[in-house]
């Protein structure tokens, strides 16, 4: 039996556009997206801004019902059986929300271990392990609001993990840490699935589910584009070659004119300081600099190059799509 | 026994997270002795002791009362301002069970107001409130607390639904001083408004404070006030699972 089965998923939200003549409109935030998840496996969804991950995520943690399809969660459905769902599983958000800031980082946890019915003896065991797990030990004394970022994100993670769930969801988990801090959330997000813990673990960055996960489904506008180990997503673009042009002042227009030239596969354009470096996925048998060239209607180039492929590419290929 | 003890805990955390904000601590401390002063001034025009002690008990649960309407409101607000109300409902615990520590909290910052109240009156204009009752003030005012609180329930569980609903809180404060006698008594006010009255909570808990002090007999007022305290309790209950539901199909818990 797969820890996470999600069979159709599909969600949809109603908004309003005008404020006199007001309309209804309905966004599809995940159109009917499969996959599935084996115990003690860390899954990554990987997209960019907006792509869908949190809309799945909030499905599966039972915060959200889905418009249509469904999803099981240790056998569980999300939707008839959410009591028990919320009792197996952890959610994990970035950011720096989802504190209570007044209280101190043992309070939080306190009161989260009274609201997951942690037994009353179990209870200051548990909260010293965690916070020797996430290094705020000799910290946890004092009130949220004077902690940093990184700290409130290790408070989330050990929150998570105060009733010992056995699936454990990570929604952007190292979200505007920086580069010291991103590590070390990579480091104790590894140790879950060592502790035999399924993780879920949405991100925007490539490197990150590459170095985490053992599969990754890629999400783009709301529809999962490719499925597979690190090493499959990385084989199917394998095949391309990368154009590197870099322009002053691209003119409006261009990309589009550019991603339509027989043989491109991916466009992106990329700020540079004063320069935009436009970079173009090619097929490897093509050769496209003069024609690329030629619509970019005059404008100044700078250095033009060629090189391999990156895992970035790869991704940046598929949410192109 | 689990769900007790997470009552507890949890209101023990609520009022250390009031008593810590500098602005509620202002509010919490001010509010009360403006009440006090107004109604200390109207009613002075009647020069009567008696009508005094009366004005000072009714200022004093209106104090209590605003605690509990405008705060269960902007306590919800909170939440989702924090982020934390997504986390709350995701937990396993009945939602009404978790927020009724909350509403509880607040409630009982009103025993401060009631305190401060009669102090207030004490000191600034002489007004000396003679409990003749003790036992059955403290237990008159202790049931207005829990009434309170599950009338503070009632609130948030549709602040969930409603995201402006908490303007509805500041709303319901001045009526409810007026309607349930904590300004004027009810013989005063036109017929029809009574039964609206009789199923409010304060009412009868302002009833059981007045007899208790001054020397009457309150159980019947406690009782119902308490009475109603639990039908708002249960009523609560009953709603909030459909609440959720509603609020996780259209989407709005992550809303501010």
């Amino acid at each position: 039996m797969a820890a996470i089965e999600a069979a159709n998923l599909r969600r949809t939200y109603k908004t309003h556009t005008g404020t006199v003549r007001r309309r209804a409109k309905e966004i599809e935030a995940v159109r009917g997206i499969s996959f599935a998840v084996e115990p003690g496996e860390l899954f990554g969804l990987l997209g960019p801004n907006g792509a869908g991950k949190t809309t799945t995520i909030k499905m599966l943690i039972t915060l959200l019902i889905p418009t249509s399809g469904s999803a099981r969660v240790l056998g569980l459905d999300v939707v008839r059986d959410a009591h028990e769902v919320r009792r197996r599983i952890g959610y994990v958000f970035g950011g720096e929300r989802g504190v209570y800031e007044r209280l101190s980082g043992y309070d939080n946890l306190r009161y989260f271990a009274e609201l997951y019915g942690v037994p009353a003896r179990d209870q200051k065991r548990r909260i010293e392990e965690l916070l020797d797990l996430v290094g705020l030990k000799d910290r946890e004394h004092e009130r949220a609001e004077g902690y940093s970022r990184g700290m409130k994100q290790r408070l989330h993670v050990a929150r998570g993990l105060l009733h010992d769930p056995e699936v454990l969801f990570l929604d952007e988990p190292t979200i505007g840490l920086d580069p010291v801090g991103a590590r070390e959330m990579r480091s104790t997000i590894a140790s879950l699935t060592a502790a035999g813990k399924t993780v879920l673990l949405t991100t925007h960055y490539m490197f990150e589910a590459d170095a985490l996960c053992d599969r990754i489904a890629v999400i783009s506008k709301g529809d999962i584009v490719a499925e597979g180990t690190p090493l499959e997503l990385k084989r199917g673009v394998a095949e391309v070659s990368v154009l590197e042009i870099e322009v002053f002042g691209i003119a409006e227009g261009a990309t589009e004119r550019v991603r339509g030239l027989d043989g491109v596969v991916a466009v992106a354009v990329e700020e540079r300081g004063q320069a935009q470096v436009l970079v173009v996925q090619t097929r490897p048998e093509v050769e496209l600099t003069h024609a690329v060239l030629g619509h970019l209607n005059g404008a100044d180039v700078g250095r033009i190059s060629r090189r391999e492929p990156t895992l970035e590419d790869a991704y940046v290929a598929l949410v192109k799509e | 026994m689990s769900s007790l003890r997470f009552i507890g805990v949890s209101w023990l955390l609520q009022l250390k997270m009031i008593m810590r904000s500098p602005f509620d601590g202002i509010g919490n401390v001010l509010y009360p002795l403006f009440f006090a002063t107004t109604a200390f001034f109207v009613f002075q025009a009647g020069r009567s002791p008696r009508t005094l002690v009366y004005a000072a008990l009714g200022a004093a649960v209106m104090g209590m009362w605003s605690s509990v309407s405008t705060s269960a409101g902007s306590a919800m607000q909170r939440e989702r301002w924090w982020g934390t109300l997504e986390l709350l409902v995701a937990a396993p615990r009945h939602f009404s069970l978790v927020l009724f520590p909350s509403t509880l909290g607040l409630a009982t910052v009103g025993i401060y107001n009631l305190a401060a109240t009669l102090l207030w009156g004490r000191f600034a204009f002489g007004i000396h409130v003679t409990i003749v009752h003790w036992l059955l003030f403290c237990l008159s005012v202790g049931g207005t607390v829990l009434a309170f609180g599950g009338l503070g329930l009632l609130f948030a569980v549709s602040f969930v639904r409603f995201r402006a609903a908490w303007v509805l809180g500041n709303f319901f404060e001045y009526p409810v001083w007026l309607i349930c006698g904590l300004l004027v008594p009810l013989a005063l006010l036109p017929a029809w408004v009574r039964p609206i009255s009789w199923v409010l909570a304060p009412t009868w808990g302002m009833n059981a404070i007045r007899q208790s002090a001054l020397g009457g007999s309150p159980v019947n007022d406690l009782l119902i006030c308490l009475g109603l305290g639990l039908a708002y309790v249960a009523i609560a209950v009953l709603v909030t699972d459909r609440v959720l539901q509603d609020a996780r199909a259209r989407g709005t818990l992550s809303l501010t």
